[in-house]
């Protein structure tokens, strides 16, 4: 039974908020239970940014939790204050352009993913989190990457549709990452 | 496969901006505050497409005010607020429980004392259900745990304040205000009372209607006090609303309502993983509180353990409702602070072995 407890973190503008929201509502769409937890407030100007996701086949009991199944990291501040947070078997996929340093755990599987390069090369820095979050899904398919194009065909406002295949194309790659990262 | 389009990922301020809406909120009267500016947000950008009034005032002051004056032309209306906001509005509340006004108040409450944090509290409790103004007077208090019950306690406040004449309160907390969460908006008839009370304009064939708080006359003034409290008298006996949790085996009842409610069903589910038989009764309104249902646990259960996001105010009640007859105990972190399902699970086992 899926009941998958994801801390989503780093700077404010890298995507993280929306990277939750966008994984959340696929998970609706597939028919799943999700809650979706910002930390808000001071920090979200300009410092850390993060988000609890949870997505789950059954009831979502607590919409906070201290410790995850998975970790999407985006900054070394992250890497730092969750990296210890993360259940024995679970993962961290991590930004690999900007964490220099990551979890030395052996009890967890850590796969580093050069995101930000990846989407230089795709002329769009913003759609590094979702090659982080196209990596994420290949290494866990909790759900598919069409059920991620219909949430963000819902998500995005009409005049932004536009963007819908670059979206596809960084989710892709980040797949191709994460086998590469194996 | 029909409703699918009625089904929404929101925000708990979001659901409730959209619920108050499509319960044919004629007016909205507020100033924005975090946790709940999305309320305004929301309602300004739905305004121009749809027919209701959402309208910035210049404080919290002026929007209560302006809510008494649209209930009492019979409008349907609501403000909303948080915790420092909500007390710049509490002599408005308490002309509007006089004039005996239906209305719906919401407090999204975040941490104080004073202008606090922006995170979420239960330490507006006390100030809900206690009386938050002067005088004589109860709200009725909806206190929702998810974002779901953040859209349907709107429309089931709207119905209440209007069966009572009574203004209805729903104290959320910032995390249930700003997590988002699955919501089905479900097709449903919007009933709408009629309001003869109203000062609508003095027709020819019936007498002047007048709404006021100032009733100068002692007699007077008790005549309305005794009509307050016969009403409050009716709705402690037909709207106590709670939910049970694994309590038909349990030892040991946790009580807790809102965002405290959801983290201590983990700690229900931690402990019962360790074989410990724990429940949880959570209170649903915190006005009328459901002591009742307290008072007959507390004859087969050993110990209650009372989950805040405050210093220890429900527990009051809990205690009053128990009687004596059980230890009751209260753990509660403070200043914004959310305590983790694990950490109220230690403090709870903790608590146990005193027993």
């Amino acid at each position: 039974m899926l009941n998958e407890e994801i801390i989503i973190a780093g700077f404010g503008g890298q995507g993280v908020l929306s990277m939750g929201q966008t994984l959340g509502y696929a998970a609706m769409v597939e028919g799943k239970n999700v809650s979706w937890m910002p930390s808000y407030g001071p920090e979200m100007r300009g410092g850390t940014a993060n988000c609890i996701t949870i997505v789950s086949d059954s009831t979502i009991s607590s919409p906070t939790v201290s410790r995850f199944d998975t970790g999407i990291l985006l900054n070394q501040p992250s890497m730092e204050k969750f990296g210890d947070r993360i259940k024995k078997g679970g993962i961290i996929v991590y930004e690999s352009t900007n964490i220099l340093h990551p979890s030395e755990r052996k009890d967890i599987g850590i796969y580093a993913i050069p995101a930000a390069d990846a989407a230089n090369k795709l002329n769009n820095v913003k759609v590094a989190n979702m090659i982080l979050l196209g990596a994420y899904l290949e290494k866990k398919p909790i759900i598919s990457i069409e059920g991620v194009m219909e949430a963000l065909k819902k998500v995005l406002p009409e005049r932004y549709h536009n963007l819908l295949p670059i979206n596809r194309k960084a989710l892709e790659v980040g797949a191709e990452l994460m086998k590469k990262a194996n | 496969m029909e409703q699918k389009d009625d089904i929404r990922l929101m925000k708990g301020n979001e659901a409730m901006a959209e619920a108050a809406i499509q319960a044919g909120m004629d007016a909205y009267f507020g100033y924005p505050i975090t946790p709940q500016s999305e309320v305004l947000e929301y309602l300004t950008r739905e305004m121009p497409n749809r027919n209701f009034l959402a309208l910035q005032a210049e404080s919290e002051v002026a929007s209560i005010n302006m809510v008494y004056g649209a209930a009492g032309a019979g409008a349907r209306v609501m403000t909303s607020s948080s915790s420092p906001g909500w007390s710049l509005m509490q002599e408005g509340v308490s002309y509007i429980a006089s004039a005996q006004l239906p209305c719906l108040l919401v407090n999204v409450n975040r941490g104080g004392p004073g202008l606090g944090t922006i995170q979420p509290s239960q330490g507006d409790y006390f100030q809900a259900t206690k009386g938050g103004g002067h005088g004589d007077y109860r709200l009725l208090v909806l206190a929702p745990n998810s974002v779901q019950e953040m859209a349907d306690f709107v429309f089931l406040g709207f119905e209440l304040a209007d069966k009572y004449r009574t203004p209805v309160l729903m104290l959320s907390d910032g995390a249930i205000g700003q997590m988002m969460e699955r919501v089905i908006f479900h097709k449903r008839e919007i009933k709408k009372i009629d309001k003869p009370w109203a000062t609508t304009g003095k027709p020819k064939d019936r007498e002047r209607n007048i709404i006021t708080s100032l009733f100068i006359q002692p007699e007077k003034m008790e005549k309305v006090n005794l009509e307050l409290m016969k009403k409050y008298e009716e709705i402690e006996k037909n709207e106590v609303r709670y939910e049970e949790i694994m309590t038909e085996d349990a030892e040991y009842i946790i009580v807790a309502y809102g965002l405290s409610a959801r983290i201590s069903h983990k700690v229900v589910i931690l402990a019962r993983e360790k074989g410990i038989k724990l429940g949880l009764l959570r209170p649903i309104t915190l006005w009328p509180y459901p002591s009742e249902v307290l008072n007959k646990l507390a004859d087969r259960v050993k110990g209650m353990f009372v989950v805040e996001l405050n210093a220890g105010q429900m527990i009051e009640d809990v205690r009053l409702a128990v009687n004596g007859k059980i230890k009751v105990a209260h753990y509660g972190r403070m200043g914004g602070i959310i305590p983790s399902p694990e950490e109220v699970e230690e403090h709870f086992e903790k608590f146990i072995k005193t027993l």
